[in-house]
């Protein structure tokens, strides 16, 4: 997925400022930055999830497979199966466990009959490191799980439209560590099948779970590199001063 | 590195940690400048007060790791704070190695102290005075985090080696015409030797202070024409 010379504007209001980047399957992508700094924002134009926001303009061109995401011809339905999307506090639908995952195999046709159902249900929660704890009780309603099993349900319901890009904002800030290192063991598992994108304020997070990452500041993207780098002799002095904590 | 951390903690932590070393590196330095002046001086009241300072060395050392690893662990540093701290930590292994340089003449000024009229022995005090003038400016590149200064350091370690083995050729000379002085030659040559790795440490002392500066390590050094002896 790549994204060139993007400027995202909420009125008047510029959020991002030319901002280009590429995100491929070999590598986990972080995007770090103080509150404010566009990453959200960013992370939601490559679904066009600011579509929903009425006053929001985007201009540049974000390609998927060579495709452009924001051309008329482009299902936006579809886009947001290719390009699923896990958000900062989990929000499985209030049904039951299998319906959760069910939910977009069925509406996108992707299973024929209940037995193929199945099979997508049992290796999407397998994938999503849910099924040997949930496998009894897929009648139950996946509210009723804990907050990390619930991010994970989240997390196999998106995978279970296959998709190419698994867009993640902010997934561990509602959890406590051990679901956090959980649904990190998971990114890890799951990188090389889909490209990942994770927004996180959590500096040692970006610094565990990915191999590249991006620094934003003001709209901008200051610095993107490989993690390693980026956290032991960054180029630049905004992304030094943000990440040995001494910016603003 | 004039922005403060937003953790002022994290600052008085590095800041307390840049002190020791300062403090221990200081300590070094007067180690060896003592030891030599012991050896010249035939003093070996002055001699027995190196060796005995070197155990506020050690301890400094042993204070420096423990904040190390505390800050590492508490403050989780990035980037340059990082490479400050991990510099801390082998600076300090290193300047500990130095100090025990300095305390191994000192204990050697005794087994020379009737051979004055010796001529090598007047070639060490400028040696010694080189080398003990790198650790100085190693550890003053740590301080001001002056890649320039530490790479200058690194240059002048062949000056050393040269000094080495100069006296190196110049005491065997010696021992051949004088062999009733091998015994306390030996001393000289061991003494040399120790003046030689002090430049040598000085020497890496000054590469982690350009790692820890600039983020990339120094290009290799090419191979000095003329390596030492032994």
């Amino acid at each position: 997925m790549s994204a060139r010379n993007v400027n995202v504007f909420y009125g008047e209001k510029q959020a991002i400022n030319d901002v280009s980047i590429d995100v491929d399957t070999d590598n986990v992508t972080a995007f770090i930055g103080p509150s404010g700094c566009g990453k959200s924002t960013f992370l939601r134009t490559l679904n066009r999830m600011n579509d929903t926001v009425a006053n929001a303009r985007v201009e540049g061109e974000i390609t998927l497979d060579g495709e452009n995401i924001y051309a008329s011809s482009m299902d936006v339905v579809q886009l947001r199966a290719r390009v699923g999307m896990v958000f900062q506090k989990p929000n499985p639908f209030p049904k039951s466990i299998y319906d959760n995952i069910a939910y977009g195999p069925r509406i996108h046709g992707l299973a024929s009959g209940k037995a193929d159902l199945d099979v997508v249900v049992e290796s999407s929660l397998r994938r999503a490191g849910l099924w040997d704890e949930v496998k009894d009780r897929l009648k139950d309603s996946g509210t009723a799980l804990s907050g990390g099993q619930q991010q994970r349900l989240c997390i196999g319901r998106a995978i279970a439209v296959e998709p190419e890009v698994i867009l993640m904002d902010e997934p561990c800030s509602a959890l406590d560590p051990i679901a956090t290192a959980k649904i990190e063991e998971l990114i890890h598992e799951l990188r090389g099948r889909y490209a990942i994108v994770i927004v996180t304020h959590n500096m040692q997070q970006a610094a565990r779970v990915s191999q590249r990452t991006a620094f934003f500041h003001l709209g901008t993207l200051v610095e993107y590199g490989v993690t390693s780098e980026i956290f032991t002799n960054p180029r630049e002095d905004r992304t030094k001063d943000y990440i040995t904590g001494r910016y603003g | 590195m004039v922005e403060h951390h937003t953790v002022k903690a994290f600052d008085d932590d590095i800041d307390k940690l840049r002190g020791l070393i300062s403090e221990m590196g200081g300590r070094v330095e007067a180690a060896l400048e003592e030891a030599m002046t012991a050896l010249i001086r035939q003093d070996i009241k002055k001699a027995e007060a190196v060796v005995e300072a070197d155990q506020r060395i050690d301890a400094l050392e042993a204070e420096i790791d423990r904040l190390v690893v505390q800050t590492i662990a508490l403050r989780a540093p990035m980037a340059d704070d990082l490479r400050g701290l991990i510099a801390a930590l082998k600076i300090a292994g290193v300047v500990e190695r130095i100090g025990d340089y300095a305390k191994n003449i000192a204990k050697r000024v005794p087994k020379v102290a009737s051979h004055r009229t010796i001529e090598p022995i007047s070639l060490l005090p400028s040696m010694a005075q080189i080398a003990g003038e790198m650790v100085g400016d190693a550890l003053n590149a740590f301080a001001a985090r002056d890649a320039a200064l530490a790479e200058a350091v690194v240059a002048r370690d062949t000056v050393v080696d040269s000094f080495y083995n100069s006296i190196f050729r110049t005491l065997v000379t010696y021992m051949v015409e004088n062999p009733k002085t091998i015994s306390e030659c030996a001393h000289l040559l061991f003494i040399a030797k120790n003046i030689e790795r002090i430049g040598d440490h000085a020497t890496n002392v000054a590469e982690m202070v350009y790692y820890a500066a600039t983020g990339s390590y120094l290009p290799e050094r090419e191979c000095p024409t003329e390596q030492p002896d032994s």
